[in-house]
């Protein structure tokens, strides 16, 4: 239950590009390659002369992972450009072509989704001499209630196959809230990776800094793929991956300079803002629910009785009309959707004034498909009176189970 | 029989005098719930006037719990500083009386926060932390009944089922179920969906494990982590008692988070086939559908011979 003073949500978490990543590296001394980023052709090719390096590496900069092995396309033609958002570079006239393949196409990733990610931002990084490729995470451990550290010698591949196939790879140490490690724990992580001498302690130093910094700047993780080891046996972090806690985000306020609202679904930071939790899906039931755990149940059951949720959407604890409103409208606005289930379990919220809330945002967002609605518990009675009442074309009932059972119907009749 | 609250708790209320705090502490003395006191820094002398009785506000947890006896706190206060209030709390029951419950009920606490609370409580045995991010906990009487937390009081009545779940509404949900065959709760826990919390299903297991009027539980868990993989694990050794467990976000996509900080499926772990799966094999009835939780309870108890139909 939120009891804060602020109506908007906690969003799903907030991330941050790998160029920004980098920059908060260098500010906790974590070792980085030196880098620019640009917005353009022509500030990439301005950046590979104040670079000083020949070999430099032009990464596309989107939230999402797999972008070394992900497809630029172009978003107007829907032609392929390029193999590979991320290139090295061996002149100036490479960098060019390799920026001008990225900046303003779309780059999708195994983790993008079909529909993938436009670039708009491009990172040129120094290259580096590289001897061999770690694997390098810190987040939060569920079960251990602790930071957990997990390295693996199999850096630059899918950690997640690592995982699944080479378990025993991936080595793992814990850190408290007070962002130290075990004495001795970095050491001997150092030691499991093979690291000795020179790598040995530029390891253990910086991952020191990195737990620390998850801790003091309320990360929710650190990923980095491919921590090296360079040939001068010192540890670089040659990407990042940073998400943030934001429930934590009251107390940083610096990360709203680095929220990029272009990469966040437009859609749910306003259902946020609006203290809604909203999460868009591919089928044809809108769904608005009272309750994280009952939403997910309900698109559940919906799926049980053959029907396709088409959104996760919790109206929240403190849910009134206004907020109803434009739940309907957020709803209304996938073009997929052909029918609404409302599923109201009142406690606090009263059923009465959620089906008023309903009547008032169905005139103002101009209701035009079936709707269903169960009401259980709180004034559920009145609720149900107050929609068969009105002029509201509504099906009532009093089980999760024939709402989905309705709504499926009613789609399946609206379709014959 | 209950367990951990029952009509003879004395419930202290963190944050009474805000609006949240005000209006739940009304509504747990209308139920039944003795709220002996608040605390809210600042307003200590200050008194709350709630139905039938003038609950005095305390400064700090310290001077509460010595003034008034209590075993039971209850933090409404805001996300920012509910940290704080657990770990106050924490320390001036084990001081003061070696031991309490605390419930906190508020949403949105940084994770980082609660690994410093949790790791904090779990060095002192005699405290005992549901939440936070939860619904609370009810052991409902015969007439009223211990209400520490948000629930709507009145749907509950006193029975022979525990219910454990992750959700809030689902919970309700759940209680309803119950109730639609005729059977009342013992005890009903919110343990809450955040990914660092206190008191976990297997914790509530062991107890109504314990409890000799428990005689069935509901286990209502949801994707993320694995807790309910561990507790299907621990059941299998350890529990006697009939289960009926639902798991929700079977259709949830991977990699985005349902409402609840801890409700995501991530790196294709945590999802509720896996859930389901591991609650089969420990020998816990499954109901997909949330509607028929207690069709599936009703079914159980005749098996095992608890009911004649």
């Amino acid at each position: 239950m939120r009891i804060v003073e602020r109506q908007t949500r906690s969003r799903a978490g907030v991330n941050i590009h790998e160029y920004q990543g980098k920059a908060l590296f260098r500010e906790e001394g974590v070792a980085v390659q030196d880098g620019v980023h640009c917005t353009t052709v022509r500030q990439a090719l301005d950046a590979y002369d104040s670079l000083g390096s020949k070999i430099v590496a032009v990464k596309s900069q989107i939230h999402a992972g797999g972008r070394g092995k992900g497809t630029l396309y172009d978003p107007n033609s829907g032609e392929l450009v390029m193999e590979g958002g991320v290139k090295i570079a061996f002149d100036k006239g490479q960098v060019r072509d390799y920026a001008s393949n990225i900046l303003g196409n779309l780059l999708v990733t195994k983790q993008t989704g079909q529909d993938g990610k436009l670039v708009n931002n491009l990172y040129i990084e120094a290259g580096c001499e590289i001897a061999h490729e770690y694997y390098l995470a810190i987040l939060i451990d569920r079960e251990e209630d602790a930071i957990l550290v997990m390295a693996s010698t199999e850096g630059g591949v899918d950690i997640e196959e690592v995982a699944e196939n080479t378990p025993e790879a991936i080595h793992k140490a814990w850190a408290d809230s007070s962002g130290k490690l075990l004495p001795g724990a970095s050491s001997s992580m150092a030691e499991s990776l093979g690291l000795s001498g020179t790598s040995h302690d530029s390891f253990t130093e910086m991952l020191e800094r990195l737990v620390s910094m998850f801790v003091s700047r309320d990360c929710s993780m650190i990923e980095i793929n491919p921590l090296v080891r360079a040939a001068d046996d010192s540890m670089i972090a040659l990407d990042s991956k940073i998400s943030f806690d934001d429930s934590a985000s009251f107390r940083h306020p610096w990360r709203t300079e680095m929220r990029d609202l272009s990469e966040e679904e437009e859609v749910e930071v306003r259902a946020n803002q609006s203290g809604l939790s909203y999460v868009k899906l591919d089928g044809d039931i809108g769904c608005l629910v009272n309750g994280a755990g009952l939403a997910m149940a309900s698109m559940d059951v919906i799926k049980l009785y053959g029907g396709e949720p088409a959104n996760f959407l919790d109206i929240g604890g403190g849910a009134n009309k206004e907020s109803i409103t434009t739940a309907f409208g957020i709803i209304l606005e996938d073009p997929n959707v052909e029918g609404i289930l409302v599923n109201i379990f009142g406690g606090i919220i009263r059923c009465d004034m959620v089906a008023r809330s309903i009547i008032d945002a169905s005139r103002e967002v101009g209701l035009s498909v079936p709707l269903v609605v169960r009401f259980s518990g709180t004034n559920h009675v009145e609720g149900r009176t107050v929609l068969e009442e009105s002029s509201l074309e509504v099906t009532t009932v009093s089980t999760l189970a024939e709402g989905a059972e309705a709504i499926v119907a009613a789609l399946e009749g609206a379709r014959v | 029989m209950s367990i951990w609250i029952d009509e003879a708790s004395k419930v202290l209320v963190q944050g009474i005098t805000g609006s949240q705090g005000t209006f739940h502490a009304t509504r747990m003395i209308e139920y039944g719930t003795d709220v002996v006191g608040g605390v809210t820094p600042g307003k200590g002398g200050q008194v709350v006037e709630l139905p039938g009785r003038d609950v005095p506000v305390f400064n700090g947890m310290s001077e509460a719990i010595s003034q008034t006896d209590a075993d039971v706190s209850v933090i409404y206060v805001p996300a920012r500083f509910a940290a704080s209030a657990i770990i106050e709390a924490a320390d001036a029951f084990n001081e003061i009386k070696g031991g309490g419950l605390i419930v906190c009920i508020t949403e949105g606490i940084p994770t980082l926060d609660m690994v410093r609370c949790v790791g904090h409580i779990s060095k002192i045995p005699g405290i005992r932390l549901i939440g936070p991010n939860c619904p609370g906990i009810i052991t409902p009487g015969e007439d009223g009944g211990c209400k520490v937390g948000i629930m709507p009081g009145y749907i509950h009545a006193k029975g022979r089922i525990g219910i454990i779940s992750k959700s809030g509404t689902l919970t309700y949900e759940a209680v309803a179920q119950t109730m639609s065959v005729g059977e009342g709760q013992t005890t009903c826990i919110g343990i809450g969906g955040d990914p660092v919390s206190g008191t976990g299903f297997i914790d509530c297991l062991a107890a109504f494990e314990e409890d000799p009027e428990t005689e069935a539980v509901v286990m209502i868990g949801e994707i993320g982590g694995t807790a309910e993989e561990d507790a299907a694990a621990w059941v299998a050794d350890n529990f006697s008692k009939p289960i009926v467990g639902f798991v929700a976000g079977a259709t949830a996509p991977p990699g985005k988070r349902m409402g609840h900080a801890g409700a995501i499926i991530s790196g294709g772990k945590g999802t509720a086939e896996e859930k389901f799966a591991a609650f089969e094999a420990a020998g816990i009835h499954i109901a997909r559908d949330p509607s028929k939780i207690g069709e599936v309870l009703l079914r159980v108890l005749v098996e095992a011979g608890l009911r004649e139909s």
